[in-house]
């Protein structure tokens, strides 16, 4: 199958106050229409890099990037990204947050009636249609994060992008919200791209686990395939032996052959 | 910053920082404060009702005693020292002589004898002149300087050499300038209050969290759509204490602008009771201005607390 999004020998320095410092090296990735990558690692090892270099928020030193077998030369509505402390606008409403980005996207084409209507449905889809009129301080962190990936997915992009989305909240809703995208996803069908440092996340959500050696000049370690068939549930996979084994091989990965010392 | 101040109609009545409506309530003191209040939640309980009302009169007092406390201690050293010194009004005298600059605040018997009504309202005006054009100029001058390094770097050592120049020495420039005392005290407000803004509204701009500026980048957002939606709120509070400092700073400069170059006025006032020797009067004009100044940052304030969403 085409690969839809490609990174090509990408290498990321940064130059810093201290000199440079190299984050990435020979980093190469493609990623399939329709499938859920996650990208695992230490703290430290450059995953977010990755998926900021994706996003087009950062350049790469050296390699190339496609999407959609156009080079990536900068952020692009197609890519939508939710970060990992949601990032809303603390002066605009729910509906606001995300009519924002309907808004960008959808203006030439649609009428307000219309945009209006797709902002509702996003904040729908992610079952916050009581919370659309408050502001993001009066609502809990896993709704805020749920207005982050509503907002996201209001773009309809054809990449999402998702920077430890679930890394900020408790492990009873960061469970209730994987559920969730897991749902969503289903149905929306998108490419997915998730940075995560939760191994059983990465199992749960994931068609392939991408995982990282440990920085400076990380490097694409070991990618595993998780072929568990979907829809997957969470209390019936605690059980299969498929998903323990491939859980223990990500650990094996992290926690044998690319141990990051203590620091 | 003293939380308290004193309101000339009645030297014992006490104003609370926390509130200004205080200062407008203050003569109905068993009025529900406006600080802490307790609710019962069983309205048929007599016994609970008559509880909770008690609880209430008696919090108010506990955040009444304190600054009403202060408040006296003020007065005793004034009286003290009034005693001692020869000349110095003691707060009596004072108070009598200030019912009668209250009695007819506006009348006007020429250009240098007019009453405390038109010496306050002149010096505002100044003050809001020279404070608005400040605001005109400083505020956007602070948002170039705060979106752009280069401007940034550039503004640096004017604003470095310029801002600890002590205001007054700007007069005579702005009297050679314009040829007039009044605007020149307006110059001279204006170039004191406009540091503040300029310097803070800058900050507020580079102080924009990075998160808000990669979601405008993400979502792709014009320059424009930045700017109202992300930009100007994110700034507004770093703002308003900009506006707040300037206007602290002009209300602090205007008395001494008004004592040098005259004109009706609180400053000019001072300086010309100073020279018929009513040290009354100096008193009540400085016990007003710090009034005047307490509102100002007050409203300022209640302004702020509107723009605070976190």
């Amino acid at each position: 199958m085409e690969k839809y999004v490609q990174l090509e020998n990408v290498n990321m320095r940064f130059t810093t106050n201290k000199g440079s410092f190299e984050a990435l090296r020979g980093i190469n990735l493609g990623i399939k229409e329709g499938e859920f990558v996650s990208i695992i690692g230490h703290s430290g090892c450059g995953k977010s890099t990755v998926l900021s270099l994706i996003a087009g928020l950062l350049k790469p030193t050296d390699g190339l990037l496609f999407c959609a077998g156009r080079e990536i030369g900068g952020p692009g509505p197609e890519r939508a990204v939710v970060f990992q402390n949601h990032c809303l606008l603390p002066w605009l409403s729910c509906f606001e947050n995300v009519y924002l980005a309907v808004e960008r996207v959808f203006a030439d084409t649609e009428s307000k009636q219309q945009m209006s209507k797709r902002t509702s449905a996003a904040l729908e889809l992610v079952g916050l249609t009581h919370a659309t009129d408050k502001r993001p301080n009066e609502i809990s962190g896993g709704m805020k994060q749920r207005v982050g990936i509503a907002r996201a997915l209001a773009m309809e992009p054809k990449v999402l992008l998702l920077d430890e989305p679930f890394g900020a909240l408790d492990a009873l809703t960061r469970a209730n919200l994987q559920d969730e995208l897991m749902r969503i996803m289903a149905k929306s069908g998108c490419t997915t791209v998730m940075v995560t440092h939760d191994v059983d996340e990465a199992v749960l959500l994931s068609d392939r686990i991408v995982m990282m050696t440990n920085g400076p000049a990380a490097a694409v370690g070991e990618i595993l395939e998780v072929d568990l068939p979907r829809p997957r549930k969470r209390l019936e996979l605690a059980e299969d032996g498929r998903y323990n084994h491939l859980r223990s091989e990500v650990l094996k990965f992290l926690y044998e052959r690319h141990a990051k010392k203590a620091a | 910053m003293s939380a308290i101040t004193m309101s000339k109609e009645n030297l014992g009545s006490v104003s609370s920082k926390q509130n200004i409506s205080a200062v407008a309530a203050n003569e109905s003191v068993l009025t529900p404060a406006p600080a802490p209040v307790l609710v019962a939640k069983d309205a048929t309980a007599p016994a609970a009702k008559t509880g909770s009302l008690a609880l209430q009169v008696r919090s108010f007092f506990e955040w009444l005693l304190p600054p009403l406390f202060g408040l006296l201690l003020l007065l005793a050293v004034w009286t003290l020292l009034s005693y001692q010194a020869k000349g110095l009004p003691g707060p009596i005298s004072t108070f009598k002589s200030a019912v009668v600059v209250f009695s007819d605040p506006f009348y006007s018997n020429g250009p240098n004898d007019q009453g405390i009504g038109w010496n306050i309202l002149n010096s505002l005006k100044r003050v809001g002149l020279g404070f608005g054009l400040a605001a005109l100029i400083g505020i956007p001058m602070g948002f170039m300087i705060g979106r752009f390094e280069f401007l940034s770097r550039m503004a640096a050592p004017i604003i470095s050499l310029l801002r600890p120049v002590s205001p007054l020495a700007w007069l005579p420039i702005g009297l050679l300038v314009f040829k007039a005392a009044n605007p020149a005290a307006i110059w001279v407000i204006f170039i004191s209050a406009i540091w503040p803004m300029i310097i803070n509204t800058a900050a507020g701009v580079a102080k924009v969290p990075q998160d808000y500026m990669n979601v405008a980048r993400v979502l792709n957002l014009s320059e424009w759509k930045i700017f109202t939606k992300i930009l100007f709120p994110s700034v507004l509070p770093y703002m308003m204490t900009g506006v707040r400092l300037s206007i602290g700073v002009a209300w602090l400069v205007i008395v001494a602008a008004e004592m040098l170059t005259g004109g009706v006025g609180l400053g000019f006032w001072v300086w010309d009771e100073w020279n018929n020797l009513n040290v009354e009067h100096i008193i009540i004009a400085i016990v007003v201005v710090g009034i005047v100044g307490l509102l100002l940052e007050q409203a300022l304030l209640l302004i702020a607390k509107r723009f605070n969403y976190e």
